[in-house]
């Protein structure tokens, strides 16, 4: 690496003080020159507050109830205006129901789904990875095995068989989610761990007598958490992009919870009558939030492995 | 050569007890399975006799050992609302879904690679940048959604392609009927090109990344600059020196490609109402028709593991690196 400090051989434990305080500060500003620099993270950050803002505030500046069905304002065109004064935004669904306020409720959905099936892969992933990397052997074959088989299946179908069983529900669509993306952690945790158990500073660990414990999760750990944010930016895309699918399929959340993969279902039955608008804005909010992640997950690896730019 | 391909064999035979150990769970999960297996409406006497006809009385090893050589039969219980075997009706959905998946693998290799290369050949160009900005963006729109757009534009605005229909090639080919199958070809593929195109997209954009990087790192190797050095056609060199060498990241990720199509596959066989096993799945799904949902899954999965072995070998073969 050609940044100013080499991560790995620094022990975190140890790392604290002034000199640490201002090397941390010196990373934030590289990260945020660099931002700067590339221009698109910035645009995707962006992207990313105003979706996070509807997730949160959703309900306060929703103009209408996602679930009134409204049976005289059916298919009513983007920016009509009722007689009642109310204004659709993006128009009505099939039962009447405000399109605008549908896609601020679905961002809450979208975004808990994919940032928590992450914490729960992630965090199943990386113990995982540090467990089998770190004692090696019938520990280690085991847990990779596991991971061959799981890989060995689309991960899609997995999902179905059992979601089917277990029924909807947002608890289950993360829990599904979450088991289908641990083995992505567990590799590269494991990898590195593989590398940074021979480094003199975990020795070191070892020799003042820490506990295991302590070794894997406050020497090693911090050590990993670089390719583990790349990773997980990307995954939270894929996984939005898994939910929109599932609940497509009619396989994610109750149907009275709006979703933005659950209107694309529903807007299939318009199509053939040419409604456009159904199908049309959700699809682009997927998109834009999918491709917000991407692109922070691209400038996450070129910012923590410069040597990846060169080539790439 | 025969000691991997043995060893690649058991490997397989490994992760396929895996499968049905997963599917077995997915089963036991939500309780008593017996419940999967009746209709909303059957009566106590009906459920008790499914429980007891299907074994779910017996111990979870029993169960387990009854259930994997059901599986071993191709027996995986009768269809509730087809009411026949549930393999039939799987089987018979088959091929379409083959045509498709091999379909959008087509076009997902075979536009990465040029658009790759040529990419990599005008690094940091405009069109490089163009070509980049659609794979970025390729990556992050959901198949399904693509599909629907593109119907909305070619299918029913412009009237360019056919928003729904199948004209099958696979199906007369197996049974022997090559005459009738290579003459509805171009009409099987007029009907495949939007849902192929939908499914295959998010892979073709990935992958002409990947091709990219690929290239771009060969071609910075000295035997490269030697081979241009020498006087030799920048194609040549291309085709000669850098795509020989670019060429074996590109068939892993063909095998790993084949069943991220299948789960797109699934998905968007929905948006254009394809007779694959997708539609029968989603059907499934709606229907709470649990042996066909198993079916459907280890079917695919299957399907995923003879692709990858078959790769595999392949790639044995044109690799002299891997050990023989």
């Amino acid at each position: 690496m050609s940044t100013p400090i080499n991560a790995a051989s620094i022990d975190p434990t140890t790392d604290t003080g002034y000199f640490a305080e201002k090397r941390r500060f010196r990373e934030w500003s590289r990260a945020w020159k660099s931002m700067v620099k590339a221009k698109w993270p910035l645009l995707a950050i962006a992207i990313l507050l105003v979706v996070l803002f509807a997730a949160i505030f959703g309900p306060l500046v929703s103009p209408a109830d996602p679930n009134r069905q409204n049976i005289m304002l059916r298919l009513a065109d983007p920016l009509t205006v009722a007689r009642n004064r109310t204004f659709y935004l993006l128009g009505t669904d099939g039962l009447g129901r405000d399109i605008f306020s549908r896609l601020l409720y679905g961002s809450r959905i979208s975004l808990l789904v994919g940032i928590c099936a992450i914490a729960v892969g992630g965090a199943i992933g990386t113990i995982a990875g540090l467990v089998s990397g770190y004692f090696g052997g019938w520990i280690d074959d085991v847990i990779m095995r596991i991971a061959d088989i799981q890989l060995a299946f689309p991960f899609i179908l997995l999902a179905i068989m059992f979601l089917v069983v277990l029924g909807p529900g947002v608890v289950n669509i993360i829990l599904v989610l979450g088991i289908g993306q641990w083995v992505t952690y567990a590799r590269i945790v494991r990898a590195q761990t593989l590398s940074l158990k021979q480094k003199e500073f975990v020795e070191a660990a070892r020799a003042i007598g820490d506990r295991t414990s302590v070794i894997l999760f406050r020497t090693i750990l911090p050590n990993v958490v670089g390719p583990l944010t790349v990773i997980a930016s990307f995954n939270v895309a894929s996984v939005i992009l898994s939910e929109a699918s599932l609940s497509f399929l009619g396989l994610g959340v109750p149907p009275s919870v709006p979703t933005w993969g659950s209107m694309l279902a529903e807007s299939r039955d318009q199509l053939l009558a040419n409604k456009w608008w159904l199908a049309f804005f959700p699809g682009i909010a997927i998109v834009l939030t999918v491709l917000s992640f991407n692109i922070l997950g691209d400038w996450l690896r070129d910012f923590f492995d410069p040597r990846l730019k060169q080539t790439s | 050569m025969w000691t991997f391909i043995i060893r690649r064999l058991l490997q397989s035979a490994i992760v396929i007890v895996g499968v049905t150990l997963i599917s077995f769970t997915a089963l036991q999960i939500g309780g008593d399975p017996t419940y999967l297996y009746v209709s909303e409406r059957a009566s106590d006497a009906e459920i008790a006799e499914t429980r007891v006809r299907l074994g779910f009385d017996k111990p979870l090893y029993v169960q387990y050992l009854t259930y994997a050589e059901r599986l071993a039969h191709a027996d995986f219980g009768e269809s509730l609302t087809h009411k026949r075997p549930a393999i039939e009706v799987v089987l018979e959905a088959l091929p379409a879904t083959i045509e498709l998946t091999v379909f959008s693998m087509i076009i997902a290799i075979g536009l990465a690679i040029p658009f790759g290369i040529f990419a990599a050949l005008h690094r940091g160009t405009a069109l490089d940048g163009g070509i980049m900005t659609l794979a970025m963006l390729g990556q992050s729109i959901p198949n399904f959604w693509l599909g629907i757009m593109m119907m909305l534009f070619f299918g029913l605005n412009l009237r360019w392609l056919p928003i729904s229909g199948h004209v099958p090639f696979l199906m007369p080919l197996v049974q022997g009927h090559f005459v009738q199958a290579i003459v509805s070809l171009p009409q099987a593929i007029y009907f495949l090109i939007m849902p192929g195109i939908a499914v295959g997209f998010y892979s073709l954009s990935r992958n002409a990344r990947l091709v990219r990087s690929s290239m771009l790192e060969v071609l910075g190797q000295d035997y490269v600059r030697t081979a241009r050095s020498k006087g030799i056609s920048e194609t040549a060199v291309v085709i000669h020196h850098a795509l020989r060498n670019a060429w074996l990241p590109i068939v892993t990720m063909i095998g790993l490609e084949f069943g991220f199509l299948l789960g797109g596959v699934v998905v968007v066989e929905m948006v254009f109402s394809w007779p694959g096993i997708g539609r029968l799945v989603f059907n499934a799904i709606n229907q709470r028709d649990i042996p066909v949902v198993q079916a459907s899954v280890i079917i695919l999965a299957l399907v995923f593991i003879v692709l990858n072995l078959i790769i595999d070998i392949i790639y044995a073969r044109i690799d002299p690196r891997v050990k023989l």
